[in-house]
């Protein structure tokens, strides 16, 4: 990895984003300490990591494994102790956790026994049961179904409003587009993307419109340019239009309305899919 | 396996001893004796009867066929200083064991007939016969203590072996230990929270506790069980022997007797402070030693089949260390046994095997001082392929990657 230099708000979900073998899980074993980098620092709370703040971290790797021979209880009370969590301590979160997410009665199943699904959740208590500060997530909703997916959500913005802080590394779009507040784009192991969700989607914006109108239009001005044109369902006529920077969406709005009847007007914000997939086009390019 | 382990081991013992004992088919045999040297001169046994027949051959020979005895012997007429064409009919391959004595009982004859043609009677031979027996001690500075290379043998043999065994065994779980973790990802979870080097040693030291345990068990149940099995049998024997053969057997009793008092005088030449103290030192180091590189090898691989190539050349050694013993014991104290001892890879089996023949101070320390320079470095050597191996899935490895993960920097 190459310069890297990321800076995670405390309190916010970190999207760390990027094609695959693009270095994101490098980057989280070296935020995790299981590996350690050649040249640079990583900091924590505002100074050097140390070997202890691995306990204020909860890591869900990608690929996902837990002992296959071990009864539930047993497993999670096991992976806290890790973290130094004494046993009751660790007992009376597992309680709170399989209360939760109703699931009182699984201590003395066996991992074996569960279905992939149900050791997800699993690994998923095991990954915040001792509070962790600081939570790595890396693709924590494959395997999941709608529904606990949905549950995983719900979690991960609770935990967030309750002081964590969330890395978030994941290809699906639409779930960086709904949770994180921050996002990094990682591509052949370069940051291309960093910044608020906010401001670069803001950044990306192309100054193009969308319009569903009856009519004929014809294009008067050299500053709009119509890049696509195609027919709703309910009959209008929709145009895909780009204006130069020097033009306002108004000036667009009153030669339309001098032409047609305009059914819709809406600007065309780039979504996280669209973003991703033009900067790392990008790259490939360049 | 706890459990049913020392009933495996014990039966190890025990069913050859059973099966030795056990009464077979006494065998009837039929003597067509044409020389007239061999008339009533085989002696019944507990598995040949004989019967002395006077019918010709032809007669004889049908009669064989039809089944009802074992065997035919047919003597000719032969010449006492040449014998032959003395001949065994039977339906079925004879054993070994039936011609052996048949052998062994007419060459007494024959023997006897010569004797006395050549005027020497039994009395006269008995008192020619000499028996002799060398007394063993071994002279050590705190006296003299009676020896025996027996029971040097018996000893080191079973110490060896025991530290070559739990090697094995327990070396492999280390090894299917890591890949199971390895191939189940765990480990990432895992690394996460501890040091590679923390998890490693943590498996290897488990490892060893479990077996350590469970060889504590073995030895006290296989014991047991054997003792127990083996005083039931020799009751079980007695009982059934027949009157005359009392006089013999007590005499044999004797003998055995004498056999166990010598074999606890010569008990006493053997140190067994050292011993222990050297078993102890020798299994912990040498169990360290290949743990480590058993741990490594199941790091670098994805599955059991991949760990083959690399479980050879660690196994290679313990085998050869196993293969020299007999070389060793003929020399204890020859220079093979020497450097071999020297070597980490090969000293704690074989200087378990010297021990009991006595090993001087200094060499039992220099060689334990390499042992575990031996297992620091293979530790070192484990854990800068393990901490890279535990991560790395679907990659084939060879030699030459893992020399490179053993230089990578953290």
């Amino acid at each position: 990895m190459k310069d890297i230099n990321l800076e995670v708000p405390k309190q916010s979900i970190f999207g760390l984003l990027g094609p695959n073998g693009a270095g994101k899980t490098t980057l989280i074993r070296i935020i995790t300490q299981i590996i350690f980098a050649d040249t640079g620092k990583v900091h924590f709370d505002g100074r050097v990591i140390n070997a202890e703040d691995v306990r204020k971290m909860g890591y869900l790797p990608e690929e996902r494994g837990l002992y296959k021979k071990m009864k539930v209880g047993e497993h999670l009370i096991y992976l806290a102790r890790l973290k130094g969590l004494s046993r009751n301590e660790a007992l009376t979160k597992i309680k709170y956790w399989f209360k939760k997410f109703q699931i009182v009665d699984w201590s003395d199943k066996k991992i074996e026994d569960l279905s992939k699904g149900m050791q997800q959740k699993i690994q998923f208590i095991a990954t915040i049961i001792h509070d962790p500060s600081l939570i790595i997530l890396d693709e924590p909703f494959s395997g999941f179904d709608p529904i606990n997916v949905n549950i995983i959500k719900d979690e991960i913005l609770e935990l967030k409003k309750n002081g964590a802080t969330i890395i978030f590394s994941t290809h699906r779009m639409e779930s960086v587009e709904e949770l994180c507040d921050h996002i990094a784009l990682i591509n052949k192991s370069n940051v291309i993307l960093n910044g608020s969700k906010h401001d670069i989607k803001q950044n990306h914006r192309t100054n193009t419109f969308i319009v569903d109108y009856t009519g004929e239009f014809r294009n008067t001005n050299e500053h709009f340019l119509v890049t696509e044109e195609s027919k709703t369902d309910e009959g209008y006529i929709r145009s895909t239009i780009k204006i130069t920077n020097d033009q306002s969406p108004n000036d667009l709005l009153s030669l339309l309305i001098r032409e047609v009847v305009v059914h819709s007007f809406q600007e065309k914000i780039p979504t996280m899919n669209d973003i991703f997939i033009s900067k790392v086009n990008e790259e490939l390019n360049a | 396996m706890s459990i049913v382990g020392p009933l495996l081991i014990a039966s190890l013992w025990v069913v050859p001893i059973w099966l030795s004992t056990r009464d077979t088919d006494q065998k009837t045999i039929e003597i067509l004796d044409d020389s007239g040297y061999f008339n009533e001169k085989f002696t019944e046994t507990s598995s040949l009867k004989f019967e002395y027949i006077q019918t010709d051959l032809v007669a004889a020979k049908t009669e064989i066929l039809s089944g009802e005895n074992y065997g035919l012997l047919y003597i000719p007429r032969i010449n006492i200083d040449d014998p032959e064409g003395i001949t065994f009919f039977s339906g079925k391959n004879p054993s070994i064991e039936v011609i052996q004595d048949l052998e062994w009982a007419m060459k007494s004859v024959v023997e006897d007939i010569k004797l006395e043609r050549s005027s020497i009677d039994q009395a006269t031979l008995d008192s020619l016969r000499a028996d002799i027996d060398i007394d063993m001690i071994n002279m050590t500075e705190s006296g003299e203590k009676a020896g025996s290379a027996g029971v040097a043998t018996i000893i080191g043999y079973i110490s060896a072996l025991m530290i070559y065994f739990f090697i094995f065994v327990y070396g492999i779980q280390i090894l299917r230990g890591v890949i199971e973790e390895k191939s189940s990802r765990i480990v990432e979870v895992i690394v996460s929270s501890v040091k590679p080097f923390h998890l490693m040693m943590g498996k290897i030291l488990g490892v060893g506790a479990v077996g350590l345990t469970q060889y504590v068990i073995w030895l006290v149940l296989s014991i047991m069980i054997t003792t127990g099995i083996s005083s039931y049998f020799n009751i079980d024997r007695k009982d059934s022997l027949p009157a005359q053969t009392e006089q013999a057997e007590i005499i044999q009793e004797d003998q055995g007797n004498e056999f166990v008092a010598e074999m606890f005088n010569s008990l006493e030449s053997i140190d067994f402070g050292l011993l222990a103290f050297a078993f102890f030192v020798y299994f912990i180091g040498a169990y360290l030693l290949y743990g480590s590189l058993f741990a490594a090898i199941g790091s670098a691989v994805d599955n059991d089949a991949d760990a083959q190539q690399f479980q050879l050349p660690v196994t290679i050694p313990l085998i050869f260390s196993l293969i020299v013993l007999t070389a060793i014991l003929r020399e204890p104290d020859g220079s093979l046994a020497f450097w071999l001892s020297m070597i980490p890879l090969f000293s704690p089996v074989i200087m378990m095997m010297r021990i009991p023949f006595g090993v001087p101070y200094w060499e039992i320390a220099l060689s334990l001082t390499f042992l575990i320079a031996g297992f620091i470095f293979t530790t070192w050597l484990a854990s800068r392929i393990y901490r890279i191996g535990i991560l790395m899935h679907g990659s084939k490895v060879n030699y030459r990657i893992l020399g490179k993960w053993l230089f990578m920097k953290n």
